[in-house]
C-alpha cells in the first residue's frame, strides 16, 4: 500500500535521525525525528514527494517544548506528522520559510505564544502580540512542578 | 410618539464597533439593512465615522488591543452618544471572560445605555433594542 | 526613489478608524508592497480551550468564526472520534453533512453579495442577502438558531432532523437554486464584471503550493484538493457529488467556483435527505464514556477551505492541547502575490476574491504617506476608489454600443 512505500523511503533516506514511528492507519502517521533533521525532512516531503504543509503545532510538556508539522499527501488523504522535541531551556529550531511561504506565519505565532526561536526566518517579529500581552511574557507556557 | 414617527423625524446614524468577536453579531447588524428588514427605510444609516453617529453599536469580547481604540472612539464621539451592546460578548464578555487577552466587558469600558443580548440576537432584537433605546432617550 | 503611498484595504461594514490589517505601500497607483499587522480578533480561545470538557469545546470552537459555524465542531468531531476510534451512524452523518452543504451555500451567498458591493453593485449585495435569508430560517427550523447551531457532539449529532421537515427543506432549496440560477446569469453574463474581475488578482499554481493555499481560492488556479473526496469523512462517500475547479485563477475564477460549488451543495443535500428516510428516526449518537489517551488530526471543508484541528488528549475530559487552524490562515497570505503589481482600485476586490473570513482577518487598513506619515485614505474610502473604476468602464461599455 502507498502508505507502507512511504515509510520505507522514508526510512531509507533518514535511518539515522528516526526516533520513532507510530502508525494508526493508513492515512494517519506520526514519525518523531531529530531536530536538526527537520529542514531535509521537510525538503524530501515538500519537494520531493509533493506533500503540501498544512500547519505546525506547538506544545509544551514534561518533556520539553514538542512541535508537530503537519503535511498532507492530498491524493491518499494522508495526514503525516513530523514531531520533534525541543530543548526546555532553549527551544529552537531551523525555520521552513525559506523553503516554502506557508510557515511564515504560524513560526511568528509559535514565538510569540511559546517562545520558540526559529532560527534564520526571514522576519520574526510580532504578529498577534501587538498590545495584547507584555514582552517576555508566553501565554501558552504551562508550569510544571 | 411611536418608533416610526421618530425616526421619521430624526434619522439616526449608527457607528459601528466590532470587538473581538466571531462576527455573527456583525453579519446581523449587517442583516438589518438588507431587504427583509430594511431600516434604512427609518432613515437608519451606517455612516463610516463616529463623528457623525447618534448611536455607537458595539460588539464583541473586548480584547487589550481594542480597549484602546474603543476608549478613543467613544472620546471622539459627539456627545450626546447612545452607545448599545450587542450579543452576549458585548453584554458580559460572554464565552471568553477567562481568556488572557478579555480587557472586561463593554460597560467597564465605557457607559453603556441599551444591552441586547443573544448569541448572536436577530435582526428584530436589534431592532427591538434601538426602538426602545430611542423611545425612552 | 519615487514617493510611495500607503493604502487601505476597508471591509464593507464601516469600522473604526484604525485596526490596521492591510497596509498597501502604492507608488502612485500600483501596489508595490503590502504588510499585514493584526491581534485585534485574538481571544485565547486554544487556550481557553484547554481548560473545558469536550462538550463545551464544541460552544467555544462554534465562534470562533459565525460564518463557517459549523465546520470548526465539524473538524472538531473528526479529530475527537479518530482518538476514541468512534464511528457515528449513517443518519448522524447524513444530518452532518446537511449543516455543512447549507452552510456552504450561505455562505457562498453572502460571498457573492460583499464582492457585488466591493465591485460597486449594491443592488447585487441586497438580492444575495435576501436570498440568504430563507436558508438561515431553515437552520433556525432545524436548529433553533440562524448562526450557532450546536447540532455537533462527539459520537453524532444532537438533534434530528424529523420526516415532516424534510419537503420544507426541498421546497427551500428548490427556490435556492432558481436564485442561484439568477445570480449566476448576473455574474457571469455582464461584460463590466468580466473587465473588472478577469485577469485581476490571478494566483498560479505554483503560489497556491507555496503559501498552502486551499479551498475555492486553489481550486480556482487549477489545484483540485477537497477535504470531502481527499479524506472523505461523515456522508461525503455516501452521495455523488464533483469537485468544482476553475484554471485561471484571476477573480473572475474564483467567482465561477463558487457559485458553481451552490449547486453541487444543493444536489448533496438532496441526496442526503434521501437518504434519511432510509435510516431509523433517532439514531443520532452514540453514548461516549472517555476520550482516551492519544493524538486526532481532524479536518472538514469548510466554505473557505479546510479547517484542520489537532488535539492531543491526556485521557482527562479536557483537551490536553487544541490546535486550531483555519482555511483563511493560509489563503490571506497570499495577498503578497495577488495584490502586489495590482491597481489600488483593483486591490479590494483581489482581497476579497480569497474570501477572508473576517473574524479570521479582522479588520483592514488605513493609508499612510510613506514620506510624511499622514494618513491619506481610510476604508470606505477605497472601496469608494473600486466602485469609481467600475463607473468608468461602465462608461467605455456603454459608448461602444
Amino acid at each position: 500500500m502507498e502508505a507502507e512505500l512511504l515509510i520505507e523511503n522514508f526510512k531509507e533516506k533518514f535511518k539515522s535521525d528516526i526516533l520513532e514511528i507510530a502508525v494508526k492507519n493508513q492515512k494517519r502517521i506520526s514519525i518523531t525525528v531529530k531536530p536538526d533533521s527537520i529542514i531535509n525532512v521537510a525538503a524530501f516531503l515538500y519537494r520531493k514527494e509533493g506533500y503540501r504543509f498544512i500547519i505546525a503545532s506547538a506544545l509544551h510538556t514534561k518533556k520539553g517544548f514538542e512541535i508537530h508539522y503537519h503535511f498532507s499527501k492530498d491524493n491518499l488523504g494522508l495526514v503525516l506528522n513530523i514531531h520533534v522535541i525541543l530543548d526546555m531551556d532553549n527551544p529552537q529550531i531551523e525555520s521552513l520559510s525559506n523553503m516554502f511561504n506557508a510557515s511564515n506565519w504560524i513560526e511568528r505565532e509559535m514565538h510569540e505564544l511559546f517562545g520558540i526561536n526559529f532560527l534564520n526566518h526571514p522576519n520574526q517579529e510580532k504578529l498577534i502580540s501587538e498590545g495584547n500581552w507584555a514582552e517576555g511574557v508566553y501565554p501558552l507556557r504551562k508550569e510544571f512542578k | 410618539m411611536g418608533f416610526k414617527n421618530f425616526c421619521f423625524k430624526k434619522s439616526l446614524w449608527v457607528f459601528h464597533f466590532g470587538g473581538a468577536s466571531c462576527n455573527n453579531c456583525d453579519i446581523e447588524i449587517l442583516d438589518c439593512l438588507t431587504p427583509r428588514h430594511d431600516l434604512e427605510r427609518f432613515g437608519i444609516l451606517l455612516v463610516g465615522s463616529i463623528r457623525h453617529a447618534d448611536v455607537l453599536l458595539v460588539n464583541g469580547s473586548i480584547n487589550m488591543h481594542d480597549r484602546e481604540r474603543l476608549i478613543e472612539i467613544y472620546n471622539q464621539a459627539p456627545k450626546p452618544i447612545l452607545v448599545v451592546a450587542i450579543g452576549a460578548c458585548g453584554c458580559t464578555g460572554g464565552f471568553f471572560t477567562e481568556s488572557y487577552t478579555f480587557a472586561g466587558p463593554v460597560d467597564k469600558i465605557i457607559p453603556v445605555d441599551v444591552y441586547v443580548p443573544g448569541c448572536p440576537p436577530k435582526p428584530e432584537a436589534i431592532i427591538a433594542g434601538i426602538s426602545k433605546l430611542v423611545m425612552n432617550s | 526613489m519615487s514617493k510611495k503611498t500607503l493604502i487601505p484595504i476597508g471591509p464593507y461594514h464601516p469600522l473604526q478608524e484604525e485596526p490596521e490589517l492591510f497596509k498597501l505601500y502604492c507608488d502612485g497607483e500600483i501596489v508595490k508592497d503590502i504588510k499585514w499587522v493584526t491581534g485585534y480578533n485574538h481571544r485565547g480561545i486554544e487556550k481557553l480551550s484547554e481548560s473545558k470538557t469536550y462538550e463545551q469545546v464544541f460552544f467555544l470552537v462554534e465562534r470562533i468564526c459565525g460564518i463557517c459555524s459549523s465546520s470548526h465542531p465539524f473538524a472538531f468531531a473528526n479529530a475527537v472520534e479518530e482518538i476514541a476510534d468512534i464511528e457515528i451512524t449513517d443518519r448522524a452523518k447524513y444530518i452532518r453533512s446537511i449543516i455543512g452543504e447549507l452552510e456552504r451555500i450561505h455562505s457562498h451567498l453572502l460571498w457573492v453579495g460583499l464582492a457585488g458591493h466591493f465591485l460597486g453593485y449594491n443592488t447585487l449585495f441586497m438580492w444575495a442577502w435576501k436570498y440568504r435569508e430563507p436558508v438561515l430560517d431553515l437552520f433556525e427550523m432545524i436548529s433553533g438558531n440562524r448562526n450557532s447551531y450546536a447540532m455537533f457532539k462527539v459520537g453524532g449529532v444532537r438533534r434530528d432532523i424529523e420526516e415532516t421537515k424534510i419537503p420544507v427543506i426541498k421546497k427551500v432549496l428548490d427556490d435556492v437554486k432558481k436564485k442561484t440560477d439568477l445570480l449566476t446569469g448576473a455574474v457571469m453574463d455582464d461584460p463590466v464584471i468580466h473587465a473588472r474581475t478577469k485577469g485581476v488578482g490571478i494566483l498560479s499554481k505554483q503560489d497556491i503550493i507555496d503559501y498552502g493555499a486551499v479551498g475555492p481560492t486553489a481550486r480556482a488556479s487549477g489545484v483540485a484538493i477537497d477535504v470531502r473526496k481527499d479524506d472523505p469523512y461523515a456522508a461525503y462517500p455516501l452521495v455523488n457529488w464533483k469537485v468544482i475547479t476553475a484554471e485561471a485563477g484571476d477573480v473572475f475564477a474564483k467567482a465561477q467556483v463558487r457559485l458553481l460549488e451552490m449547486y453541487e451543495s444543493i444536489y448533496i443535500i438532496e441526496q442526503c435527505l434521501d437518504g434519511l428516510k432510509k435510516e431509523k428516526t433517532g439514531d443520532i449518537a452514540l453514548k461516549v464514556k472517555e476520550i482516551p489517551e492519544g493524538i486526532g488530526n481532524g479536518r472538514a471543508e469548510a466554505p473557505r477551505g479546510e479547517v484542520f484541528h489537532f488535539v492531543v488528549s491526556d485521557g482527562s475530559n479536557s483537551p490536553a492541547r487544541h490546535k486550531i487552524r483555519a482555511p483563511s490562515y493560509v489563503n490571506i497570505a497570499t495577498f503578497k502575490k495577488s495584490c502586489i503589481g495590482q491597481t489600488i482600485a483593483d486591490a479590494t476586490i483581489s482581497l476579497a476574491a480569497v474570501d477572508p473570513c473576517y473574524c479570521c482577518t479582522e479588520r483592514m487598513a488605513v493609508a499612510y504617506d510613506i514620506s510624511s506619515g499622514e494618513k491619506i485614505m481610510n476604508a470606505s474610502e477605497l472601496i469608494n476608489e473600486s466602485v469609481k473604476k467600475t463607473n468608468d468602464i461602465k462608461r467605455i461599455i456603454k459608448s461602444k454600443l
